[in-house]
């Protein structure tokens, strides 16, 4: 799910003032909370009679800082837009106000919209460039060396029947599993189980950012006969392992953060090109994105209730994987919350394996960060029984306003769940694995998938709805992939051998 | 081939489209969305062309060659036809787009003009034309093999390096061209635009006789690059001006929605592009 709501959201927060300001941290709690529905047991697979263990990939971002960033920029903008802002902190505010703040949120949300879509972009670009440049170059991750457990029936089969059978199957289980998965997140929070939760993350992110970029390194070395001794290696792993741990469950570096998250993407996408077949493949992709959006649609999902139970609470959740493209600078903020900021760096790690719908429900959760449906219920619930208190106001007008006014309002971030990343990338992965098309195939689902996230960026500055960024991506891919495929590399393969050009 | 080969036909090919992307487009977010979704448009006119062509091809007799080339000379015009309606149906949307973000906007004025998002839409059309068209050719080039080894020409690559950049400057020039043509109603300008692309796509079917289709097809870039540069307020004075390197008497640079480098103001509601000179 895509995040940028939240901001919209603080401000209009901050226009009608009756909420308190710490909503806007709330958000961030939210963002916390999300991730929680992504914890998934990490399963142990089998291959080739030897336990290999799949890793859950659980990050938290930053959010907590976005969201007081957020709020930051929030109320420097109702300062700086509207010299009546001031004026805000007063009970009930004449409703021209607020309907002019109104359609000035409205006209920087669009405003902002691009800046938000291409600091999605960019990322998600980077992301699946690493893995398909991986996939091209290293044989490793097309090589079959069998199935994931969750994956038990195989796809060599000899009639086509069977094949479309087991693929089935496969995918059923496999859904089923995150399901499991889900639940028994939600069961953990619900019975305030937090230490298991925090020990599984940290435990999640620790496999990954350690074996399997062991296994990636050693694999790229054999690619290009690379003679390296394991003293090298071993520190190399190290640290780069330490300080992937230090950036994405404490603070460190904006860019080092960014790009620690997109290479735990890119990892996660290639074990999953790498254990998946192929038809099974292409079916979970499908059942995900229904999945994503029934969960994050459906009164009735894990998501929700996961959410609704950490409002309830009034607590945040752990935020799961979310990669955020702001800087968060906690500047003289009158902390409200200053727990909330201190936990803002816990990611919740999530199993990779059941993942695919934890970090579906993750990213739905996470990146929503302001988008989820979650947090529009908890603002629904919250607009009710809250008003505006002179503590809040006075809280909020108490915020210094020259530190804020040095802040950018175009500093505004975005965010986006890494099982999106992930899943975007294995579709562009396996499209340039398996397909005939190849190079032509790869592009049109990179083309596709930037226009689906598009469009859900715009839905969602039109419905200020939490919607999930799976559905319309990963379709288009989908309809792109098999379209080009089939129908369009044949015709290009006949232009490039007569040289017609069109 | 060699690496030589493949970067040397890649810098061809997309060099000059890398260049324009580079200075023109990658700065405002605004202009790559436009830039996708033109590519992502070109696309759907390709699939839905391929889809057609693939049904012609399914429902005749595969051993029937020139029946078989007639339907490729057909898919090719059809595709051409289309890949011209839905830059049509690109405009419908941009136009609906700049009403919006003008709805939008805090002093009526639209961050970008009609007129540059004809150029980026061109650009984004030609970008994903010469993409489809090269990048598996690129790919074959960084591996073993001799060109021509049968008899055929020996310069495939250049040449089809050379006419991907030359499509990718005709629909930039084009994307222009229609564009105009639809803001002020002039139905010969598209017409002129739709006659050029069949006129450049005929040409090559006398591949491998490279010049008739790559000469003309220059001929036609440099024609439709003056009409181009001509209605967008280009002139032989401004031309000189700036190959003589004349000092700027108009104040301001760069305009508020980009990096264009033009001084865009708004005077009553619409955006006027004023051309530092």
């Amino acid at each position: 799910m895509v995040n940028h709501e939240q901001r919209t959201e603080c401000w209009s927060w901050h226009k009608h003032l009756k909420r308190k300001d710490p909503f806007c941290a709330e958000i961030s709690d939210f963002q916390r909370t999300a991730p929680m529905t992504e914890l998934s047991a990490h399963l142990p697979q089998f291959q080739h009679g030897q336990l290999t263990e799949n890793f859950p990939d659980n990050h938290l971002s930053n959010t907590n800082d976005n969201s007081e960033r957020r709020r930051h920029d929030n109320s420097e903008r109702r300062r700086n837009d509207n010299a009546e802002s001031e004026t805000n902190g007063q009970p009930q505010n004449n409703m021209q106000q607020v309907v002019e703040q109104d359609e000035e949120d409205e006209e920087l949300t669009l405003k902002y919209g691009a800046k938000h879509v291409i600091m999605l972009f960019v990322p998600v670009t980077l992301c699946m460039v690493v893995v398909v440049a991986t996939i091209k170059s290293v044989s490793f991750y097309t090589r079959k060396d069998g199935q994931l457990i969750y994956t038990p029936f195989t796809e060599e089969t000899e009639t086509v029947g069977q094949r479309a059978l087991n693929s089935i199957l496969n995918a059923a289980i496999m859904i089923s599993v995150i399901i499991v998965m889900t639940i028994l997140l939600v069961v953990l929070y619900k019975y305030r189980c937090y230490k298991v939760i925090h020990g599984w993350l940290i435990i999640s992110s620790l496999l990954l950012l350690f074996f399997f970029s062991f296994i990636y390194l050693g694999e790229v070395f054999k690619t290009y006969n690379v003679a390296m001794d394991y003293i090298t290696v071993a520190l190399m792993i190290w640290n780069f392992g330490v300080v992937g741990m230090i950036c994405i469950h404490w603070k460190g570096p904006l860019r080092l953060q960014q790009a620690y998250l997109i290479m735990i993407s890119a990892l996660m996408a290639l074990v999953f090109i790498k254990y998946l077949p192929e038809w099974t493949a292409w079916l979970i992709l499908a059942v995900i994105s229904v999945y994503d959006l029934v969960a994050v649609l459906c009164p009735k999902g894990p998501l929700r209730m996961l959410v609704e139970t950490a409002q309830e609470r009034n607590e945040t959740l752990f935020p799961a994987l979310i990669y955020s493209s702001t800087m968060i600078w906690l500047v003289n903020m009158a902390e409200e919350d200053p727990e909330a900021q201190r936990k803002t760096s816990k990611n919740s790690t999530y199993d990779k394996q059941a993942p695919a719908n934890q970090t579906q429900n993750e990213g739905a959760e996470a990146d929503d960060g302001g988008f989820s449906q979650e947090w529009q219920q908890q603002r629904d619930n919250r607009i009710g029984p809250i008003e505006s208190t002179p503590e809040s106001r006075a809280a909020v007008q108490a915020l210094p306003s020259n530190s804020q006014t040095s802040e950018d309002p175009e500093e505004r971030g975005v965010k986006l769940g890494l099982g999106d990343f992930i899943f975007y990338s294995v579709l562009v992965g396996k499209a340039s694995a398996t397909a005939s098309g190849d190079w032509n195939t790869t592009l049109a689902c990179f083309v596709a998938i930037l226009i689906g996230l598009c469009l859900t960026l715009l839905l969602l500055a039109i419905f200020k709805k939490a919607l999930p960024a799976l559905p319309i991506s990963i379709t288009f891919g989908l309809v792109f992939y098999f379209a080009t495929d089939n129908l369009v590399q044949p015709f290009m393969d006949q232009l490039a051998f007569h040289q017609f050009y069109i | 081939m060699t690496l030589a080969i493949f970067f040397g036909c890649t810098f061809i090919a997309f060099g000059p489209a890398l260049g324009l992307f580079l200075f023109t487009i990658a700065r405002d977010p605004l202009r790559i969305i436009i830039f996708i979704a033109g590519a992502f448009f070109w696309l759907v006119s390709l699939l839905l062309s391929s889809l057609i062509w693939f049904i012609a091809i399914k429902a005749s007799d595969p051993r029937d060659e020139p029946l078989q080339k007639g339907l490729l000379i057909f898919g090719v015009m059809f595709s051409v036809l289309l890949q011209e309606a839905f830059r049509f149906l690109y405009y419908k949307l941009l136009r609906k787009a700049i009403e919006g973000l003008v709805a939008l906007s805090e002093d009526g004025c639209s961050p970008i003009s009609i007129q540059q998002m004809a150029y980026v839409a061109g650009v984004g059309f030609g970008f994903m034309s010469g993409a489809f068209s090269m990048i598996n050719l690129l790919a074959d080039a960084l591996g073993p093999g001799t060109v021509g080894i049968h008899g055929d020409s020996q310069l495939y690559f250049l040449t089809s390096a050379f006419m991907t950049m030359v499509l990718i400057f005709l629909h930039t020039f084009w994307g222009i061209l229609f564009f105009h043509g639809c803001e002020h109603r002039r139905w010969w300008e598209i017409t002129a635009v739709i006659v050029m692309h069949l006129a450049v796509s005929g040409s090559t079917f006398c591949n491998p006789l490279y010049m008739g289709s790559l000469v003309p097809s220059y001929l036609l870039m440099a024609t439709a690059a003056t009409w181009a540069y001509l209605l967008s307020g280009g002139s032989a004075q401004n031309l000189q001006r700036f190959l003589l390197c004349k000092s700027c008497s108009v104040m301001g640079t760069g305009d508020p929605a980009g990096s264009s480098g033009y001084l865009d103001q708004c005077w009553g509601g619409k955006r006027v592009s004023q051309g530092l000179e």
